[in-house]
């Protein structure tokens, strides 16, 4: 069913639990050497997604296959061990596999913490740690990376040098890249795919690469300028505080499930015009009409 | 050398000693000690049961152990009440219904005090053979769990998503704890296991550098403490279980008081940042 190519592939990807949609509609794949960003306010659907794609939450709905034998290389979002326990950098990198003395020091050399080898992991600082554990993934040589708010609690030069060292892991080891931001207007300006989550698929696209704009390059610096983009959304909703959904005048919408808890009766809002249609927003049409007719 | 009733307390104390160091270490790590009480109270229960079926004292223990600890997990999953006050209804109304029903089992002579504090000095030779039997099985069980123990105590997503079972590692935990609190009864009772478990392993800490060698290092200083502890009650005619426990927490002490071998502290995320 999986083209040779992708290493996941999800379609029409829903998740309930306790009555409730986390997240519905998904549709996405990822193939070797590609990064995909998946953003979204808290509670979007955004982690629920990303481990439903590697198998640790079972869809609902929809469709999940696999790369048979896919390697995980998995960094946690937040990760507090607690201080009884005694762990260096060095034996983290061993934590889910035996890997050869000579890889953990090239993993650490290239996150640039060689020389915290030795360190017990309590003492690494925020930035360091996510260095750590990103070696720690990256050693196992995996063919999938997931990378949970990598440049969460990290300060901004820190966040462009981890964004640095997350090309960097894709062009050595040519490894796909599933990583979830809840920065909605910033991404990695080497993603391929920014996914906008918010219990359903709100918007997709490419992200602008802002690199050559002038106005960036003063804002952000000239580094950063071409290490993170601009992902413009291209909502035709809004999602209110109560959970219900607000169609722009003028939009296409399609982003209506009956049942999934993020409408109820607001049928006086949905204002169905077809002028403003993308071509995204159409494929989500045919998407969620299948939805209708299941549910 | 058997016939001596002192070192058959001295071969099963240090044989539970040794059992106990790996699992205490999780026991810490994973922050279970109120967990570790609960399945050592209903250890009573077992007994009452043990007793009113005339079964084997450690299979009652263990089984009853069992049941409590995986009627924790399912409670847990319905997630009505927390696990904090899950733990306090099933610790002490395990404890209580055992209490009670040995009170009406008139039939039977039971000395009470000998379960809740441990009678070290009065273990048979069977006693011996399955605290040895029964440490073995633990132990290699603890090392074929060893990886996914630890990885899911770092983060059990991370351990789940590059291939791991933490919660089939869990439940596996949970019986060999069980298996331990069966066998560990008699040397210091009920109501002083969690000690054993806890104060070996927190000594431990201080002098070790990986998971593994703090494991070890828990084993020793449980083994130092059950010889000093009896050595202590003999001399000073002291009760047995405490003692152990209390040359136990004199060995913390004096690991808290000694100068430091290596850098530890309690302040995560900070003071190390070069």
């Amino acid at each position: 069913m999986v083209q040779r190519t992708n290493l996941v592939e999800m379609s029409g990807v829903g998740v309930r639990r306790g009555g409730r949609w986390l997240v519905r509609g998904v549709d996405f794949t990822i193939s070797p050497g590609e990064i995909v960003t998946l953003i979204g306010p808290n509670g979007s659907g955004k982690s629920t997604t990303a481990k439903t794609a590697i198998g640790l939450m079972k869809a609902d709905e929809g469709v999940v296959s696999r790369k048979a034998d896919l390697t995980i290389g998995y960094v946690p979002q937040k990760l507090a061990i607690d201080w009884t326990l005694p762990l260096s950098v060095r034996r983290l990198m061993t934590l889910t596999g035996n890997q050869p003395r000579a890889e953990i020091d090239q993993a650490l050399e290239a996150v640039g913490i060689a020389h915290l080898a030795d360190a017990e992991v309590q003492h690494l600082s925020g930035g360091e740690f996510q260095r750590a554990l990103m070696a720690r993934a990256m050693v196992r040589r995996p063919d999938l990376l997931i990378l949970d708010e990598p440049v969460q609690g990290v300060d901004f030069s820190g966040e462009i040098e981890l964004y640095d060292l997350i090309k960097q892991i894709r062009d050595r080891t040519g490894c796909g890249i599933l990583l979830i931001s809840h920065d909605l207007h910033v991404v990695m300006a080497e993603t391929d795919t920014v996914i906008c989550l918010n219990g359903h698929v709100c918007c997709r696209g490419a992200p602008e690469i802002v690199a050559k704009s002038p106005e960036y390059l003063q804002l952000f610096g000239a580094r950063a300028a071409s290490t993170l983009a601009v992902y413009s959304h291209n909502h035709d909703h809004t999602h209110l505080p109560d959970g219900r959904v607000k169609h722009a005048d003028g939009s296409v919408t399609d982003h209506c499930h009956p049942d999934d808890g993020h409408h109820h009766d607001h049928a006086g809002e949905h204002h169905h015009h077809a002028d403003g249609a993308s071509v995204t927003a159409h494929k989500h049409e045919d998407g969620h009409k299948g939805h209708h007719h299941a549910g | 050398m058997l016939d001596d009733f002192f070192t058959r307390a001295l071969l099963a104390g240090i044989g539970v000693a040794i059992t106990v160091g790996p699992l205490g270490c999780f026991i810490v790590w994973r922050r279970m000690a109120y967990f570790g009480d609960t399945m050592a109270h209903s250890a009573l229960l077992g007994v009452a049961i043990a007793f009113l079926f005339d079964i084997n004292l450690m299979v009652g223990v263990f089984v009853v152990a069992a049941l409590v600890s995986s009627a924790l997990l399912l409670l847990q999953r319905r997630q009505s009440l927390s696990t904090d006050a899950l733990l306090g209804i099933l610790s002490h109304s395990t404890l209580a219904l055992g209490l009670v029903m040995v009170a009406f089992m008139t039939w039977v002579r039971i000395d009470l005090m000998g379960f809740l504090f441990g009678d070290i000095l009065a273990v048979s030779r069977t006693d011996i053979a399955f605290i040895w039997g029964g440490g073995a099985l633990v132990l290699a069980g603890v090392a074929w769990l060893w990886r996914p123990l630890l990885a899911s105590t770092v983060n059990a997503e991370l351990a789940e998503a590059e291939g791991m079972h933490p919660e089939r590692a869990r439940v596996a935990f949970m019986l060999l704890m069980a298996l331990l609190i069966a066998i560990a009864m008699k040397i210091v009772g009920i109501l002083l296991i969690t000690s054993l478990l806890i104060i070996p392993a927190a000594t431990a800490r201080r002098f070790s550098g990986t998971p593994e060698m703090m494991a070890v290092m828990a084993s020793l200083i449980g083994v130092v403490a059950v010889v000093s502890g009896l050595f202590g009650s003999l001399q000073f005619d002291t009760p047995s279980g405490p003692s152990i426990v209390v040359a136990a927490l004199a060995l913390f002490l004096v690991s808290q008081i000694a100068p430091v071998v290596r850098r530890s502290g309690p302040q995560p995320q900070e003071g190390g940042r070069r």
